[in-house]
């Protein structure tokens, strides 16, 4: 077996009648920034989740970084811990601060002291330039706000993997460049990231590969470059088209 | 009105009824929470047959009459075990209150979004982490105002345990009436007292409401 981060093994997933994934497989290697698009309905979020087991497949195997998490046995908490989330509303716990976001699972998964994990998650808010607001509650703050306090919790955790579900799209339009510079400082450091996003100025600057999924399958992969330029499906160029036109702006590519 | 002093004389008697009034409520209301709570839970997060059995038992004791519980608890099981007149209060009370408590805790739970659990699982808690550290702190906080609710209901129906002859405040009351025949001002004293006691605990909780009331956007300008 290679040295992949994350691997995906013939993954199926239906919801009642509905078939959501097909079929999926996929390999992500360590330090790739892989962006995933395609039409509304097609699979992402399930696929996503289905990594790190929020969503159980129906059929097919993951593995992360190197240990099956859909064995039968599997220390399934354990092996999310190594998998950081991002969603697309946030999910911040309402009834903690922004240091307390960070430090609940250090103190209750990681059994760290109340001080370690305060200095670690002071270490994270600052890594993300919040650290002032560290003792505001979610209802005080901003969404980019929100969701860079929602990257430091997940960073906190010392993943080897970060999934990121349209970290943006719930952001008005002058939010979202604060919270994709944090993606591209995070992708600079190496980390390996799978990455479900319409912002095309991000893929283009900061992933290395991209993939095109469409009906519970993916439709097309390959370096970003090929992709974006010379894309072999015709439902990836269509697709690639609307949704320039859709998010063009190319949000903080400065 | 001559029969003021008397009736004024017996204020400390009707008093110490009400203390096992409130005594008996405390623990009734306890013995629900205490057995509510877990049930609220298998509700919303158990397998099917748990939920299933939660809702049925929520079914059954919300159309029982808190009365006929307190009877078969105290009279029903007496060839089986005889229980003192105010255990049985407490745990009849108890048992009627958990089956309503499981369903205001069941709705504040729900209120919380699934995103929270999402998030805790994401972050490697096991569903008790979740459940303990993410979604109670924040279901309990919503549950105060309909729980305070309860209280008042269960504080009402205490006077129920009369019936198995317990001195509580309403028993008190009566006997104090008989023997002064002044029905309408012993009962209206009486009636003054239960109200000071819900008066009292609902305000106490509005207070705790909003002590633990989490800060909004507005709210920071104003600190
Ligand atoms: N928990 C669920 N129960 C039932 N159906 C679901 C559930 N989650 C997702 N689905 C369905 O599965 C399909 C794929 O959903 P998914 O969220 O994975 O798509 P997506 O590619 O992320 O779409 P979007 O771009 O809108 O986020 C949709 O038709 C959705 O309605
Ligand atoms: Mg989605």
């Amino acid at each position: 077996m290679s040295n992949a981060i994350v691997r995906v093994e013939n993954l199926h997933k239906a919801y009642g009648d509905t078939e959501v994934l097909k079929g999926v497989n996929l390999e992500v290697d360590e330090g790739e920034v892989l962006v995933v698009i395609g039409p509304s309905g097609t699979g992402k979020s399930t696929m996503l989740r289905c990594i790190n087991l929020l969503t159980r497949p129906d059929q097919g195997r993951v593995w992360v970084a190197g240990d099956e998490i859909t064995a039968p046995h599997a220390d399934v908490n354990q092996i999310r811990e190594r998998v950081g989330m991002v969603f697309q509303d946030f999910n911040l716990f309402s009834h903690l601060t922004a240091e307390g976001n960070v430090m609940v699972a250090l103190t209750k998964v990681k059994k760290m002291s109340k001080d370690e994990a305060r200095k670690l998650a002071m270490f994270e808010l600052e890594r993300v330039g919040l650290s002032d607001k560290a003792q505001l509650y979610p209802a005080q703050l901003s969404g980019g706000q929100k969701q860079r306090v929602a990257i430091a919790r997940a960073l906190a955790m010392d993943p080897s993997v970060m999934l990121f579900d349209e970290p943006t799209s719930a952001l008005d339009p002058e939010l979202i460049g604060e919270v994709l510079e944090v993606m591209k400082k995070l992708a600079r450091e190496g980390m390996t990231m799978i990455v479900v996003t319409h912002e095309m100025g991000f893929a283009r600057e900061v992933s290395t590969r991209m993939i095109f999924m469409e009906h519970g399958v993916i439709a097309e992969q390959g370096p970003t470059q090929q992709l974006f330029y010379n894309p072999q499906h015709p439902r990836t160029r269509e697709f690639l088209g609307k949704i320039t036109e859709l998010y063009g702006h190319e949000q903080g590519e400065a | 009105m001559d029969k003021l002093p008397d009736i004024l004389g017996s204020l400390p008697y009707l008093l110490e009824g009400a203390l096992l009034t409130l005594a008996i409520t405390v623990l009734a209301l306890i013995s629900g929470f205490v057995i509510g709570l877990p049930l609220a839970l298998l509700r919303v997060y158990g397998r099917k047959p748990a939920a299933t059995l939660a809702a049925a038992y929520s079914t059954v004791l919300r159309g029982l009459p808190s009365l006929v519980v307190l009877f078969i608890l105290f009279y029903g099981m007496a060839a089986v075990v005889k229980l003192p007149a105010f255990l049985a209060g407490c745990v009849a009370l108890g048992f009627c209150s958990s089956a309503y408590q499981m369903e205001l805790l069941r709705g504040a739970i729900q209120s919380v979004g699934p995103g929270q659990m999402m998030a805790a699982r994401a972050l490697g808690m096991s569903q008790l982490q979740a459940i303990i550290h993410i979604i109670l702190p924040q279901a309990l906080r919503l549950a105060i105002p309909s729980w305070s609710n309860e209280a008042a209901v269960v504080l009402k129906d205490s006077s129920l345990v009369y019936a198995v002859g317990l001195a509580e405040l309403l028993r008190r009351s009566q006997q104090v009436a008989a023997r002064t025949y002044q029905s309408f001002i012993v009962y209206s004293l009486c009636a003054l007292i239960y109200f000071a006691m819900t008066f009292l605990a609902n305000r106490g909780l509005d207070h705790a409401e909003r002590a633990l009331r989490l800060p909004t956007p507005l709210e920071e300008t104003a600190h």
